[in-house]
This record gives C-alpha cells, sequence and structure tokens, in this order.
C-alpha cells in the first residue's frame, strides 16, 4: 500500500493539471519539452503558492485565484483590429511598436522600418519551432529562478518576442512592446520573451500591458533580458490591464560586467498583479538602478517581489519604490538582496515608501539582507504614512483647495521615481498617467 | 470657512518656519495657488507668459534667482531665502490682509533688509498687515503705522511706532503684571 500524502488540489490547480496534459501531444517535437515537462512537475509538486510560502506570505495567490482560465487561442481579425489602438498611453513617445495580441506576436501590427543594423526581432514560437539552437540554449538560464509561476510560465508558454541587439549597436528610439489582450471572454496567455543585448550596446525597452475591464482575464508573461558588458539598457515596464485581470510577471535579468540597467515599473491597473523580478549581477561593478510606482485603487492588489543577487565584486544597486493607495487596495513590497562571498565593495540600497490615502488601504513592506561578504555597504529603509497634514495647510493657505493640494503632493511623492526615467517624452506620457490617475480619483 | 477660501478672500499668512515641498516646483507651485484663487474669485487664470513675467518681476525685486524657483518649495533653501520665498508669494497673491508671523526669525541683517524691502513695496491703502514680532529691529525696517502689544492673548497696550522703542528699552515685565 501506499503511504503517499495525496494534497488537495484546488479547481485551478486541476483545470491547470489538465491543460498540460492535453497540451503535451502538440508539444511532442517542441525542442523545450523536458524544461517544460520538469517545470510542470515542480508546481505539480508544490501547487500554487499561498500564504504559508514565505515568497507570498502577503499574495495568496491559491485563494486570489479561483480558476485557471482556458489557454488562449491564437488572436482573431477582430482582436487583432482592436489591438490597433493598443499602447496609446505611449502616443507621444516616437518608438519602434512590436505588437503581440494575447501573447502572439503579430508582425503586421509591429514596425519594422528602418530596423537597425545588428537589430532582429522575431517571433518566440517561430524561433522553438525551427529549433534556434541559440535560443533554446538560452532559455531558463539568464537568471534561473524556482518560483513556481515562473515555472508555470516554462510550462505553458507558446509565443512572445525574441529581440537580438549586436555588440555596439545603439538603439535610434526606444523599441516598444504592446500586450494587449483583446480576446472576447476571458482566457490565460502565457508569453514568454528573451532579449539579447550584446556588448556595448545600448537600448531603450518599454513594455506595457493593456486589456479590457470587463474581462477576468489572466496573465503570465515572463522576459529574459540579458545585457552584455558594457552595455546600457533602460527597461520601463507600464501596467494597465484592466480592472478584472490577474497579471503575473517575471522578469530574469543577468547584467555583464560594468553594465548598466534602469529599470522602472509603472502599475495602476490590474485585480491582482505580482511583478516579480530576479537580478542578477554576473559581470562586475555594473550598476542597476530599480524603480517602482503603483498607484491603486479599490480592491486593487499589487505585489513586488525582487531578488537582487550580486554575484561578483563591486556592483551597484539602487532601488526606489513607491505606492499610492487608495481604498481598500493592498500594495506588497518584498526586496531581497543577496550579497555573495565573492561579492566585496557591493553598494546596495532599498527604499519603499507607501503613501496610504484611507484607512482601508494596507500596505506590506519586507525587506530581507542576505550579506555573506565582509566589505559591503548595504542599507533599506520603509516608510508608510499618509499625506503630511502641515504640508496640506501650507498649500491651503495659498489658496489652493484640498483636492489640488493633495494631487500636488501625491504628484511630487511618484515625481521622485519617474525622475529616475532619462527620457522626457517617455517621463511626461507616465506623468500624465499619474494626474490622469489622480483626476478619475475624483 | 477652509483655510483655501480665506485665501481666496484675500487673507495671506507669512510663517514664522516656511515648509520644505520636495518635488513640488516653486513655479508649479505659485501658478496654482495663484489660478486656484483666481478661479474662486470668477477671474481668468493667467496665461503662461503672462504669469512667467509677474514672477520675473516679483522674483527680480526680492533678488530671488531663476534657478531657485525651479527647484522644490523652499528645498535647500537657506532661512533668508525661505522668508524672501514667503514675501515673493505675498507679492503675486496681493492679500487684502497680510500676517507676518515672527518674519524675523532666522534672518541676518542683509536678508533682513531685503525682506523688510518687499514688505515695504507692498504697502498700500488698499492692504492691511499685521506684523508679529518679538523684537525691535524688525521695526527699524518695517516702520508700524500702529503698535499693539499682547499679552496672554488680549491687546493690553496699543500706541504708535514710540511704543515698540519703550518696549525695548524696558521691556515686557510691565505688560504681563497688567494683564494677570
Amino acid at each position: 500500500m501506499s503511504a503517499e500524502v495525496r494534497q488537495i488540489k484546488t479547481a485551478a490547480e486541476e483545470a491547470l493539471a489538465e491543460a498540460f496534459s492535453a497540451r503535451k501531444a502538440a508539444l511532442a517535437r517542441d525542442p523545450l519539452a523536458a524544461q517544460r515537462e520538469a517545470a510542470f512537475r515542480r508546481f505539480a509538486a508544490e501547487g500554487l503558492p499561498h500564504r504559508r510560502v514565505e515568497d507570498w506570505k502577503y499574495t495568496d495567490l491559491r485563494a486570489l485565484m479561483r480558476e485557471a482560465k482556458p489557454l488562449a487561442g491564437p488572436p482573431d481579425a477582430a482582436g487583432i483590429a482592436r489591438a490597433k489602438d493598443a499602447g496609446r498611453l505611449l502616443r507621444d513617445v516616437e518608438a519602434r511598436r512590436i505588437v503581440l495580441v494575447d501573447g502572439v506576436f503579430v508582425p503586421e501590427l509591429s514596425d519594422f522600418a528602418a530596423l537597425e543594423a545588428g537589430v532582429t526581432i522575431g517571433s518566440m514560437a517561430q524561433a522553438l519551432a525551427a529549433g534556434d539552437a541559440e535560443i533554446v540554449d538560452r532559455i531558463g538560464t539568464v537568471a534561473p529562478t524556482d518560483d513556481v509561476a515562473a515555472a508555470l510560465n516554462t510550462a505553458f508558454m507558446g509565443d512572445g518576442v525574441v529581440l537580438r541587439i549586436a555588440d555596439g549597436v545603439t538603439l535610434a528610439r526606444p523599441i516598444h512592446l504592446v500586450f494587449a489582450y483583446t480576446a472576447s471572454a476571458a482566457a490565460a496567455v502565457f508569453a514568454r520573451s528573451l532579449v539579447v543585448i550584446g556588448k556595448g550596446a545600448r537600448a531603450t525597452l518599454i513594455e506595457s500591458h493593456e486589456g479590457p475591464d470587463d474581462l477576468d482575464y489572466q496573465v503570465n508573461n515572463a522576459l529574459e533580458l540579458s545585457i552584455g558588458n558594457d552595455a546600457k539598457v533602460d527597461h520601463i515596464k507600464i501596467g494597465t490591464e484592466g480592472s478584472r485581470a490577474l497579471h503575473i510577471s517575471t522578469l530574469m535579468a543577468a547584467l555583464g560586467a560594468h553594465g548598466e540597467l534602469n529599470d522602472l515599473s509603472f502599475t495602476t491597473g490590474g485585480a491582482v498583479v505580482r511583478n516579480q523580478l530576479n537580478l542578477r549581477y554576473a559581470g562586475e561593478g555594473a550598476t542597476a538602478t530599480i524603480a517602482g510606482a503603483s498607484l491603486i485603487k479599490g480592491r486593487q492588489h499589487v505585489d513586488t517581489t525582487m531578488v537582487v543577487d550580486h554575484v561578483v565584486r563591486g556592483g551597484t544597486g539602487r532601488e526606489l519604490f513607491k505606492s499610492v493607495l487608495d481604498g481598500e487596495s493592498h500594495a506588497v513590497f518584498q526586496g531581497k538582496i543577496i550579497v555573495r562571498p565573492g561579492a566585496q565593495q557591493t553598494d546596495a540600497r532599498m527604499m519603499t515608501r507607501a503613501l496610504l490615502l484611507s484607512e482601508a488601504a494596507e500596505a506590506d513592506n519586507k525587506p530581507e539582507l542576505e550579506i555573506f561578504a565582509d566589505d559591503v555597504q548595504c542599507g533599506h529603509g520603509a516608510t508608510a504614512g499618509a499625506l503630511d497634514h502641515d504640508l496640506l495647510f501650507y498649500l491651503k493657505a495659498r489658496g489652493i483647495p484640498a483636492h489640488e493640494a493633495e494631487a500636488l503632493l501625491i504628484q511630487a511623492f511618484v515625481g521622485e521615481v519617474l525622475e529616475t526615467i532619462a527620457r522626457d517624452d517617455l517621463r511626461g506620457a507616465l506623468s500624465d498617467a499619474a494626474t490622469a490617475w489622480l483626476q478619475a480619483r475624483g | 470657512m477652509e483655510p483655501d477660501e480665506r485665501a481666496a478672500k484675500g487673507l495671506f499668512l507669512a510663517f514664522q518656519y516656511p515648509l520644505e515641498i520636495p518635488g513640488v516646483a516653486t513655479m508649479t507651485f505659485l501658478r496654482t495657488a495663484l489660478n486656484a484663487q483666481r478661479r474662486k474669485r470668477g477671474e481668468a487664470e493667467l496665461s503662461t507668459p503672462e504669469f512667467m513675467k509677474k514672477v520675473r518681476v516679483a522674483a527680480g525685486k526680492l533678488d530671488i534667482d531663476q534657478e531657485m524657483l525651479r527647484r522644490g518649495v523652499n528645498v535647500g533653501f537657506s532661512g533668508g531665502e525661505k522668508k524672501r520665498n514667503e514675501i515673493l508669494q505675498m507679492a503675486l497673491l496681493e492679500p487684502r490682509l497680510a500676517v507676518l508671523d515672527e518674519t524675523d526669525s532666522g534672518l541676518d541683517i542683509d536678508a533682513l533688509r531685503i525682506v523688510a524691502d518687499g514688505v515695504n513695496h507692498l504697502r498700500s491703502p488698499q492692504r492691511s498687515m499685521v506684523v508679529i514680532t518679538h523684537y525691535q529691529r524688525l521695526l527699524n525696517y518695517i516702520v508700524p503705522d500702529v503698535v499693539h502689544v499682547l499679552s496672554k492673548g488680549r491687546i493690553v497696550k496699543t500706541g504708535g511706532k514710540e511704543l515698540a522703542l519703550e518696549l525695548e528699552a524696558r521691556g515686557y515685565a510691565q505688560f504681563q503684571e497688567e494683564a494677570a
């Protein structure tokens, strides 16, 4: 008789298991079949993460994800037509738009005009179908994580973007990956992208995510970002999913020697959002600025969970996260900085601030430092509080009505994060988005 | 009445300790305040060129650098710069009644002169000012029409500018007894 303990599976876990077995036949010749199988086994063993799993303590996915939606099919003509308008938030930013509809790369909506020499942009599904060895070998290796949500992405990933920028190439304009959900029913999208940036290259990479407010669709997006030595990359992620959407995204990034990454996430949309970042300092003397701003209300739940791994010496890291919370919204920040024994002279600072506009809003902060080297500077700070009454009084005493005074102070609070964006047009667009959020607050 | 409503009706308080507002540029702050008051009074908002011109003139008189106006309100300003910024706000908002709360505190003599000059420029029959101070020194520069002595929240003596000089010579002790 077997003494095996059987876990009770939730409906969502059952549905994911069924979806995976149904998909297996189609993936018989997939070059990642073994990786997918292993990833799914990890999920099957652990199930959906819940509050007793430390990394998911504040985001009980098992409770928040009651059902697993069916995998989204390829977009139809109507869906593609709807996606033409996507990414409007950045309409004033001169960028190369690469459009993914329901997770599927759509060349006819994408802009390949005057592509810089040394830059290739293509479909992940096509690269895998063609057995592109370089890509197959890279997938899952840039900054590996054993996170279960990332494992689900590996198991189910359909399409995505493969972007390669050769050594020494400077992009003339930013590349904007537009992720639009357009299906007419709620489904699940698993997109996986790989971006490889060569030595000394310079690039601005934007991704935006959006969808309708009336569907409880699910997105599990993952991006592997490999940054070569001496390369400089600005990566901006804009989360404006529909108000019922579940959005999980995992950024797995590796930073080469003396490379520079400026990462920023800006979130206003989605019912449940989990932004995961796994950053590995792979080469010495690299610099990263990681910033985030969330403006949320109602019952929105936005979780930022970050693991920054200093493997080698001389890395510099600056992390600044701010959330503005109204209604009964809930912001979570978990930031772990690991300094390995070889990572002497690491200089890492992490700051997280929450601005609570209502009594019912909640912000949870969990900074963690794991330091195994003895010649490092590491620090963290966390604050949560309401708007400063003295400042409000000062503004009101000058004739500024309460609501406008609050908006000015909130704008200033978020402004410190947006200031880390180098490009004026991009910073302006996000500042406008913050203003729009404040106006909608009423 | 809310503080912003009082301000729109022409009341201005120059703070003893003006606050720093990181992230809100002084220009944005001034423009928001001015236009909010104008809106409330049913007046048209100022256009950007009109506003800029007004600020340039007022800031010039107070020896305030344009660069300072681009920075966050009072952020990194010295005590004197903060007080000049208060007077700049008063000059732009053109109140009917201004209360200057210990405007002389924390000022060196040069800064005091600049601030006082700014205040004197704004004196007019259409505007009343209440200057609160513990010292005669400020009143050498801002010469008052009337001096009131307050003790325990009540006016205990009223006189001309010479009353302040008398106080400087004899102290406040006499009034504290009277008030009691």
